[in-house]
């Protein structure tokens, strides 16, 4: 690889690691405070899409109002799975906890499919054309089949420049709202010990259920900047995005959001390297991305910024 | 009241059950290629409606959802044979589709009749499976010569989906035509469901690609055009069949505006039989728009098992299957079907332009 595309590589797997990190802090909130993996994460961002496309198409809502209605409805939607499929296991054991995930993730699915149909629709006029034009740094003006146009250039999207400064809002919020707010204080009570903290009189019910609203507005978030990039909606649109912020969840430490943006950023950029260094082996880039993880664990079983969990005796 | 309505009820079921011969329709309604499957089965079920008879009995078609998935397409097969009782099948979409579905046709002697799988292996040694298509070894010299001598590219970096039958098929023959017109090909790797090619269309250019082959479906065909525009490759994007739907202008927009394609069929083709004029007439009528490649190729496969139906003159299913081999010089939408021993049909190639958002006829290449 020369340079040129090694550097372009290298900002093809920023932007999409900056989406990977954006659904990974959801995933990895969730996972800090209740110790539960959230498997319908990835739905929850596919459902944010497709009411996004419906607030837009059907109720000719401007986009922005759209965004927002669609990430509110998400946000509520994380409420919901949680009053009605967690919230009744909640003293039951952990694993039963993750296959209720795993049975909600597939009721999202097939709701999706059955509301909104099984075919691919596309999700391209639905927000402004000018998020995808291109940053180009470099490159030379050249005419080409009679249209002025740039050659080369390193080439970065706005959107992913906006994905980016999203995540980093995000991050900046979370630590404010995790350690400077009262609801955070109980966020973090609850992780440590739900039954002591019920104790103290928190609503426990209410902190986690905040916890599943913020988790789940993150991946509305991260759906619709993904959809902007990606422009087309399907009922399995999550199942991929979910699995791969999972891992750059877990890599970078589960519980950990920090970590989690780290996660993302390096999976990212390392799979599309891969890609761009051996470009014969591009069919196997997803079992690369569980490849890395089984590394990561082996070498560090708490990802990379994620405490060391203390086994008391 | 209640028991009258049962009754009632019970009779009329049985009564619809035996005045109708059932033939099976297992499609791609939803999942990865549903576009394909929507547009077939719009084809379907017009011609099911303008020549709803056979034999003095109505058809029905039995719709089965396969989800553009391989398990689900052999369960399907399955279903339909065993359950539903159908006397002939008329699917399934992608090759790959019909390759693992085609097996259970086989082994229980029922036709199946595919309006578009176009891969050799899906009636290579089979006696039952066969196609109202061309197949992908004549499309890939159609789809080099489109590259080579009419646009004049040299070095083409074809995208090959590697879950796909289909693709890989599609780009070897591509590839060995290429090689004989004296031009040079090299291939980058995805896979089915992918989104992000920017590492491929990043290579590609880096090895100074002259235009960009994909012989795979409309999703990812889209987003690899509007990627490749977005990293600045702006020479010509060729694809096959697998681009004839819509939803490649949806999704692509701007990006796939100058791309050209192979294709069976277009609207705006002359029409060489009184079925395409009356398919055409048919469809504009009811949809109040011109017919895609795909719902020709539906409304083809309707009519070319129920010449079959009517030529074995018997709903036995071994007697349609052969008879369905048997079809010769049939005067269809796409063009005259004549399905060879081995299943195939021989028939032309449309190239067809995306320009300003729309399908464009371009030319005909014929065998």
């Amino acid at each position: 690889m020369d340079p040129k595309t090694l550097l372009q590589n290298f900002v093809n797997g920023l932007s999409l690691g900056s989406l990977y990190a954006l659904i990974a802090i959801g995933y990895t909130m969730v996972y800090g405070i209740l110790r539960l993996i959230n498997f319908a994460h990835g739905d929850i961002f596919m459902m944010a899409v497709y009411f996004a496309l419906f607030f837009v198409t059907l109720a000719q809502l401007p986009w922005y109002l759209a965004a927002i209605l669609a990430i509110a409805c998400a946000a509520l939607l994380g409420f919901t799975v949680d009053r009605i499929a967690y919230k009744p296991i909640r003293n039951a054991p952990r694993i039963s906890a993750l296959i209720t995930a795993i049975g909600v993730s597939f009721f999202l699915e097939s709701l999706a499919v059955v509301v909104f149909s099984g075919i691919p629709r596309s999700f391209r006029t639905i927000f402004p054309q000018s998020l995808n034009e291109m940053i180009i740094i470099g490159g030379e003006m050249e005419v080409k089949y009679g249209r002025e146009v740039i050659v080369g250039g390193i080439r970065f999207p706005v959107i992913s420049l906006i994905t980016l400064i999203v995540a980093a809002i995000a991050l900046v919020f979370l630590w404010w709202f995790i350690f400077r707010t009262k609801v955070g204080m109980a966020m973090r009570a609850v992780s440590l010990d739900i039954q002591t903290t019920s104790l103290m009189g928190v609503n426990v019910d209410r902190v986690i259920g905040m916890t599943f609203a913020l988790g789940s507005a993150l991946a509305g978030i991260g759906g619709i900047l993904w959809a902007i990039r990606y422009p087309q909606v399907w009922p399995y649109m999550g199942f991929i995005p979910g699995m791969k912020a999972f891992v750059a969840a877990v890599f970078g430490g589960i519980g950990s959001v920090p970590g989690a943006v780290l996660g993302g950023l390096i999976l990212g950029i390392t799979e599309v390297m891969m890609v761009g260094i051996m470009p014969a082996a591009a069919g196997y880039r997803d079992a690369f991305a569980f490849f890395i993880l089984i590394i990561v664990l082996s070498i560090k079983p708490s990802g990379l910024l994620g405490r060391p969990e203390i086994v008391k005796v | 009241m209640r028991k009258l309505f049962v009754i009632l009820l019970v009779v009329f079921l049985s009564v619809s059950a035996l005045a109708s011969i059932k033939v099976g329709a297992i499609l791609p309604m939803t999942g990865g290629v549903a576009a394909f499957g929507q547009m077939i089965w719009q084809g379907v079920e017009l011609a099911n409606e303008l020549f709803p008879e056979v034999l003095g009995e109505k058809i029905e078609v039995v719709l089965l959802d396969n989800n553009s998935d391989k398990v689900q397409a052999v369960n399907t097969a399955r279903r339909a044979i065993e359950q539903e009782g159908v006397v002939a099948i008329i699917g399934q979409v992608i090759s790959s589709n019909t390759i693992a579905g085609g097996t259970v046709a086989e082994d229980n002697g029922v036709a199946m009749v595919s309006p578009s799988s176009t891969n050799p292996l899906v009636t290579q040694d089979k006696k039952y499976v066969s196609r109202v298509c061309f197949s992908d070894p004549f499309q890939g010299v159609a789809a080099a010569m489109l590259a080579f001598n009419n646009m004049g590219a040299e070095n083409v970096a074809v995208f090959v989906d590697v879950e796909q039958d289909y693709a890989v098929g599609f780009a070897n023959y591509f590839k060995e035509t290429a090689i004989k017109l004296g031009g040079s090909v090299f291939y980058e790797y995805y896979k089915s469901g992918d989104q992000d090619f920017t590492a491929q269309v990043s290579d590609a250019i880096s090895k100074g690609a002259g235009a960009f082959f994909i012989p795979g479906y409309y999703q990812e065909i889209a987003l690899i055009a509007i990627q490749a525009r977005q990293l600045g490759f702006y020479e010509p994007i060729i694809a096959g069949d697998g681009a004839a739907v819509p939803e490649t202008i949806e999704i692509g927009g701007e990006a796939v505006n100058g791309l050209y394609f192979t294709t069976h069929y277009d609207a705006g083709s002359p029409a060489v039989t009184e079925n395409a004029k009356l398919f055409v007439e048919a469809y504009t009528a009811k949809y109040g728009e011109a017919p895609g490649t795909f719902t020709a190729l539906g409304f083809d496969t309707y009519l070319v098992v129920r010449d079959a139906i009517e030529r074995a003159g018997s709903t036995d299913r071994e007697a349609i299957a052969k008879a369905v081999r048997q079809t010769k010089d049939y005067p269809a939408v796409t063009g005259i079907i004549t399905i060879d021993e081995n299943g195939d049909a021989i028939k032309s190639v449309a190239i067809v332009k995306i320009e300003d958002g729309k399908f464009v006829y371009d030319t005909t290449i014929n065998p």
